[in-house]
């Protein structure tokens, strides 16, 4: 559905340019649900604006590589060209629903705006559908709340009025960059809940951006591990957790406190993520590498196969039944 | 636990009044909470958006006054101090902020902050002893005495959150409220951070409030674990006991909607659990009756006290335990 | 601040080459003040009646004024009153400003009756204001300071009151609160030298509108003293002779509009390196 191959995304001048997301490349098949996962300045939101062609002009910008949306290149498409070429089932769904609403007008006519812009109807007909869209994103009291402002409601109810505008355009594709972030965890586990039974009805696909690894192990199918503006592990989820192949998905893991209740000390990653871009020729995570070696310092990892569907960007990833 | 209390929290009532669409609301923040840190102990303060546990920690301190209540550290009376006595309450119970890029004056040099708490009581004997103490309290947060000089936009979200630590130990306070210190890191900072404070509490036999909403985290760190919904506190136990055997119906709720890093225990199929009650228009009776699965009329009606659960060490607010 | 400080200061100048010019015009205004007695090639006081009004020539390249007077020297002179008016008016503007609006958001109960007080200033019209004063204080140079300076204590207060207001909210402020830090300690350690950058901006704006408004009164006779050389005076002398000697309103005008003008620049590219800054400041790396 969705295909990306070695995306590049850089600042600066186009003689000396710095890469801050580099030749990036996955797949979202159809109904899957794929989770993109790093932590901040990683370049996963960038990757996403990128697939959107939603980058700020002036700003970083696509320097190479190819987006296809089924099947059609639309790589260099502004959102408007790509919807004009037939191309424009693809939504996007942000971190902060507040900002991404219209504070001054009813959420009735914005997600009826949503409808109007792709199907062509308008009036009635636009408001009764947004009412379905309304209710299908699980809202209760959905005729009253068709006239209530973004600010009457609670932060997961709005995150649901974004949700049911990016389904307006019925799309094949979904991109949720962060939704559940900002909301409280009873709430979050809810709207989670609710992407997977419209996947599941739809045959929606969705690319699901976190830093939370709990939400990555409860949602998606697959997985693709970011760090420093690159890629260095895909997997399908259970694989990931069971026996990551890269030493940052490893050492990740062991960090969290989900995973260590009871001990004393926590394990940790020394140092700090580099800022994107500083690691040009040489493997990124090296400088915090419990397993680094010369090689790691001096030249580009491979992408090396650990098995069907698994990948990992690493000259010596760990090997399976290696971890405790 | 034959360790001593060190602060004692009695029925405690906060309110703040805001204003929504022209009109004025009292919003009961903090409603009747009662609690006791002992000596040397992580009492962690759980709970969502709204509960009111981040102000349960500035009413402690009086950043925000109370209404009423009574606070007791040491034996002293907190909310009734003035002055002098209340400037040596401040410098031993001091607190440690959530957002590290917010709780810095990013014109101040990284020793000035440090030293601040210092500065204001006038402890510093000459230039000498300013530099020296700044730069052991630097050393002991893990950042190099060079640090000092720099300013705060030179810093990293985990480096600024070491010094907003090193800034509350400066000199080194009996108890430490700690308010979302580590929800704005990432995951791999935030274990930095958390191993940081766990041995700064053993050495320097700190008491600790940890405030969080991620039950993960106060699970890793807390001893003790107090759950806070719409201003009251619902269960109250040692970590072990809640997180294994949680009771009261939203702990429950709580501890089986967070993500688990496991995917063979995953939810199918969507949970609808509703969603909390306005702050400006309270329930009567217990306030999670309305999203709760075993609630009968009296819940609606009578709000449930916190009390001890048969022989365990634990309390609860609710009327079907 | 370090080189390096200076350097990112001088960002917004060199993105905006006009911003420069506007920074030469003001050095030269100052120099011309400084050095008015070596720069100044005549006597701006000496009367010559035999070369009365004569256009722009070799000698006097602005001409001469109804005395004979060189129009330049005066011109060059007059630097110094425009310099005398506009740093007084700012000075007094933010004498004033400062504890008002600071004190008002401190303590908002007697805040909200001072920021009423200023309202009702700020709703007269600048110069009404400033000549209303002039009327009741009388015409000279100290008395221009205060009545032009009351207008822009107005704008001023505002923009401090807002600004403490929000730093009052501030999560350091409040870290400071909690461990035992005073108002007095609030107000110089973290108040104060936040309000810095913004003032710096808010004071070219006033100097330069202050020279309009000195400008004004001078040319209505109600500011500086005649036989001073201040361009407003030179306007005002130039009137009976527009159709004669177009050059006496010529220059000492110019003088007037190239001086607000360039202020007016600078303190475009100051507010611009300001935003940026605050942003990367406030938030560190992107």
């Amino acid at each position: 559905m969705l295909s990306v191959r070695d995306l590049t995304v850089s600042t600066g001048p186009d003689t000396a340019p710095t890469d801050i997301v580099s030749n990036v490349s996955f797949d979202v098949g159809k109904g899957e649900i794929l989770g993109l996962v790093g932590e901040s300045g990683c370049g996963k939101s960038l990757t996403s604006l990128a697939i959107m062609g939603l980058l700020p002009q002036p700003g970083p910008r696509i320097r190479a590589g190819h987006v296809m949306l089924a099947g059609t290149e639309v790589t260099r498409l502004q959102p408007w060209e790509r919807v004009d070429a037939g191309q424009g089932r693809i939504a996007m769904i942000f971190q902060e629903p507040m900002t991404s609403l219209n504070p001054v007008r009813r959420i009735g006519d914005q997600i009826a705006e949503a409808v109007a812009v792709s199907e062509g109807i308008s009036g009635a007909a636009a408001m009764a559908r947004a009412r379905e869209l309304i209710e299908l994103v699980r809202i209760p009291d959905a005729a009253l709340q068709l006239s209530a402002y973004p600010h009457q409601l609670s932060g997961g109810m709005r995150q649901r009025v974004m949700i049911a505008i990016a389904l307006a355009c019925r799309p094949q594709i979904l991109i949720a960059d962060e939704p559940t972030t900002a909301l409280d965890v009873t709430i979050q586990i809810q709207i989670l809940g609710l992407l997977r039974d419209l996947c599941n009805r739809f045959e929606m696909s969705i690319l699901f951006i976190t830093h939370d690894m709990g939400v990555i192990a409860q949602l998606t199918d697959r997985v693709v591990v970011m760090y420093a503006g690159r890629i260095v592990e895909t997997a399908a989820v259970d694989a990931l957790f069971e026996h990551p192949g890269h030493h940052y998905t490893c050492a990740l893991m062991d960090c969290m406190p989900a995973r260590n209740l009871g001990a004393r000390r926590l394990p940790t990653i020394p140092g700090q993520a580099p800022p994107p871009g500083s690691f040009a020729a040489s493997c990124a995570f090296a400088p915090r590498c419990t397993a680094a070696r010369h090689a790691c310092r001096v030249s580009l990892p491979p992408r090396l196969r650990l098995s069907e569907e698994h990948e990992t960007l690493c000259a010596f990833p760990l090997e399976v039944g290696s971890r405790k | 636990m034959s360790t001593p209390t060190i602060l004692e929290i009695r029925d405690l009532k906060s309110s703040f009044s805001v204003r929504r669409s022209g009109r004025k609301y009292r919003v009961n923040a903090v409603d009747g909470v009662s609690f006791s840190l002992n000596q040397g102990e992580v009492l962690g303060l759980v709970g969502e958006s709204g509960c009111g546990k981040t102000t349960v920690g500035r009413s402690i301190i009086r950043l925000l006054e109370p209404d009423s209540g009574s606070v007791n550290f040491k034996g002293s009376a907190v909310l009734t101090a003035g002055g002098a006595a209340l400037r040596a309450l401040r410098m031993n119970i001091r607190m440690v902020f959530q957002d590290p890029y917010a709780s810095l004056n990013p014109r101040r040099s990284i020793g000035d902050s440090v030293a601040e708490a210092g500065d204001i009581n006038r402890l510093f004997r000459g230039r000498a002893e300013r530099a020296s103490s700044i730069a052991a309290t630097l050393t002991a947060v893990g950042l190099d005495p060079s640090f000092a000089t720099r300013y705060p936009h030179e810093l990293s979200g985990g480096q600024r959150q070491r010094v907003g630590i090193a800034r509350s130990i400066l000199p080194a306070p009996d108890v430490i409220i700690a308010d979302e210190p580590v929800s704005a890191l990432d995951v791999s900072v935030q274990a930095q951070v958390l191993n940081l404070l766990m041995d700064l509490r053993e050495q320097l036999g700190l008491s600790i409030i940890f405030i969080s909403h991620d039950l993960a985290v106060v699970g890793q760190i807390s001893d003790r674990i107090s759950v806070m919904y719409m201003g009251r506190i619902v269960e109250s136990a040692a970590v072990r006991t809640i997180l294994d055997d949680p009771r009261h119906p939203y702990t429950r709720a709580l501890i089986s909607a967070v993500p688990k890093p496991d995917p063979s225990r995953r939810i199918t199929g969507a949970i609808e659990t509703g969603e909390p009650p306005s702050q400006f228009n309270r329930p009567t009776g217990c306030a999670y009756a309305g999203r709760c699965s075993m609630a009968v009329g009296r819940c609606f009606v009578e709000v449930p006290r916190l009390r001890p659960l048969g022989q365990e060490d634990r309390l609860a607010a609710c009327h079907l335990l | 601040m370090n080189l390096d400080g200076i350097a990112l200061w001088m960002t917004p100048f060199k993105a905006r080459p006009i911003a420069l010019a506007g920074i030469c015009v003001l050095l030269a205004v100052v120099l011309a003040a400084v050095f008015a007695p070596w720069l100044a090639p005549y006597d701006p006081y000496a009367i010559h009646p035999a070369i009365r009004l004569l256009p722009p020539h070799a000698g006097h390249w602005f001409g001469t004024d109804q005395f004979g007077r060189d129009t330049l020297s005066r011109a060059i002179y007059s630097a110094r009153m425009a310099l005398l008016i506009g740093s007084g008016v700012v000075f007094f503007a933010l004498i004033t400003g400062i504890p008002i609006g600071v004190f008002s958001a401190l303590f908002p109960r007697l805040g909200h009756v001072l920021m009423r007080a200023v309202d009702v200033l700020m709703a007269f019209p600048s110069l009404l204001l400033a000549l209303g004063l002039i009327v009741i204080l009388g015409p000279s140079v100290a008395n221009a300071i205060i009545a032009i300076g009351a207008g822009y204590m107005t704008t001023t207060t505002r923009i401090i009151y807002g600004l403490t207001l929000r730093l009052r909210a501030e999560t350091y402020v409040e870290a400071s609160r909690s461990m035992g830090a005073g108002t007095n300690w609030l107000v110089i350690r973290h108040i104060l030298p936040n309000l810095v950058s913004p003032l710096l901006v808010q004071a070219s704006f006033v100097f330069a509108f202050a020279q309009l408004g000195a400008a004004s009164l001078d040319f209505l006779g109600l500011g500086a003293p005649p036989e001073i050389p201040s361009w407003g005076n030179m306007l005002a002398e130039s009137r009976t002779f527009i159709t004669r000697a177009p050059w006496l309103l010529f220059f000492p005008g110019s003088m007037i509009v190239f001086t607000a003008f360039s202020l007016n620049l600078v303190g475009d590219a100051l507010r611009d390196r300001l935003d940026p800054r605050l942003r990367d400041v406030f938030r560190g790396e992107a």
